[in-house]
């Protein structure tokens, strides 16, 4: 998972964090294995609900994630998965 | 005697320190910038004032935020400080008011959607208050033009069991129990939007204020109507005769004598601006019976600004200091109750809310 410069400092500094999931996981099931070790990561890109936050972006593979499943969507070994914040305010 | 004003506007905090006099103001750097901040508290209960800030990032979600050092470090724990349980299938929104309760370390936070929170230890964690949210009223609160907010917590200054909120819409409610049952308070009170005569609740109350000398006299501005409660919320009376209008959104106690209340009157819901283009703090010094306008140093022609909810307050010295923003970036300040004006700042972004407090 590749992070943006401003949540680096939610992930001990990191800008990329790797993952071991199991065959068939989800983009949700991956977020929720970062939030074990990474609340503070967890609660600005995910409400306490799960739902990904309306203005943060989750690009699977390039693809960004509410084109596919959302969520829902599958991982393969060697996904990656870019979090890019959207355009948004005034 | 120095004053900490915190400004939160709707891209940061600022935060303004008097000189002794409360005639001039060193400004900060915006601290949480570009987020929105809705709630702010100075909380000076400790052996050093706290300020809290509910912020909101369009991209990261909202949060309270604490600082012990007049705003050089701030402190937010890893996990969320306030969220709804999962069995409420709700999600914060936005934190709306934070206010000291009665007892030490004790905070509330009124948000949206429409709940509330209550931390025992000075804002850094909070519980959800699971009797207003269970009320069987709740799936008719419905949202105001602002969201589906509670924005007003009135803690009683002397009974920890005691407090009224109101949320737009839905009204004001009141808990004689710390917080396990409440009631609704609006006998009185207009919803000039719903068909019928008042209702029990769905009125869209802006806010609500309490004298603390008085704890049973309450001031309240409406969406259209200014009212008053002698009787601790139970019933309502309008004290809109003596205002050029009787709409707007923020209502302001004077910190030590009773019925002294201030008020920011916008023409009418379909036109809220300050009528006839002057920005006019109106102030009754008898508990709503008579109104003076206040406009001594405020701009008396061209103001098309207005003055939200939560946008006007008091300090608590001796002579109170009264402040209010503007949508358009303008923080006004009285060191005397009212009387003479001078402006903090200009050009801010829009003000959202202002609290004052003796440093």
């Amino acid at each position: 998972m590749l992070l943006p410069q401003v949540l680096r400092p939610n992930a001990g500094g990191a800008g990329r964090l790797t993952v071991d999931m199991a065959d068939g996981a989800t983009m949700g099931a991956l977020l929720d294995a970062l939030a074990r070790d990474h609340p503070g990561l967890d609660r600005r890109i995910r409400d306490e609900q799960g739902g990904l936050r309306r203005y943060v972006n989750f690009y699977v593979d390039g693809e960004e994630c509410r084109r596919l499943a959302g969520s829902d969507t599958e991982l393969k070994d060697g996904t990656e998965v870019q979090i890019i914040p959207s355009v948004a305010g005034g | 005697m120095a004053v900490l004003l915190a400004i939160g506007t709707r891209k940061g905090l600022w935060l303004a320190t008097s000189n002794e006099d409360r005639t001039t103001w060193e400004l900060s750097a915006p601290h949480h910038a570009m987020s929105e901040v809705y709630a702010v508290a100075v909380d000076t209960r400790g052996s050093v004032p706290r300020v809290l800030a509910g912020v909101s990032s369009l991209h990261w979600g909202p949060s309270v935020c604490t600082s012990d050092d007049f705003g050089k470090t701030w402190q937010e724990p890893e996990q969320a400080p306030l969220a709804f349980p999962e069995d409420t299938e709700a999600s914060l929104e936005r934190v709306w008011q934070l206010v000291p309760g009665v007892e030490p370390e004790v905070v509330y936070a009124g948000v949206e959607p429409t709940a509330l929170f209550k931390s025992s230890d000075g804002g850094r964690s909070f519980e959800f208050v699971r009797g207003l949210w269970d009320h069987p009223h709740r799936p008719e609160w419905e949202p105001g033009g602002g969201g589906k907010a509670l924005h007003t917590v009135l803690p009683h200054p002397s009974d920890a069991r005691r407090a009224v909120v109101a949320m737009s819409t839905g009204g004001v409610y009141q808990t004689e129990d710390g917080g396990d049952s409440w009631r609704p308070s609006n006998l009185g009170i207009v919803a000039d939007f719903l068909p019928g005569d008042r209702p029990e609740f769905g009125q869209c109350v802006h806010k609500v204020a309490r004298n603390p000398a008085q704890p049973d006299h309450l001031y309240l501005q409406n969406h259209g109507g200014v009212y008053r409660s002698t009787d601790g919320a139970a019933n309502w009376e309008s004290i809109a005769d003596g205002l050029p209008a009787d709409f707007g959104f923020p209502m302001v106690t004077h910190p030590h004598r009773p019925g002294v209340i201030y008020n920011f009157p916008l023409s009418a819901d379909v036109n809220r601006f300050p009528p006839d283009g002057r920005c006019r703090v109106y102030r009754s010094e008898d508990g709503g019976d008579s109104w003076a306008a206040l406009t001594d140093g405020l701009p008396q022609q061209g103001f098309f600004s207005s003055v939200l909810r939560d946008a006007m307050c008091a300090d608590d010295a001796d002579p109170a200091g009264v402040y209010f923003g503007s949508r358009t970036g303008e923080v006004f300040a009285s060191n005397d109750e009212g009387d003479h004006w001078r402006p903090v700042v200009s050009h801010l972004p829009d003000v959202l809310c202002v609290r004052a407090a003796v440093i």
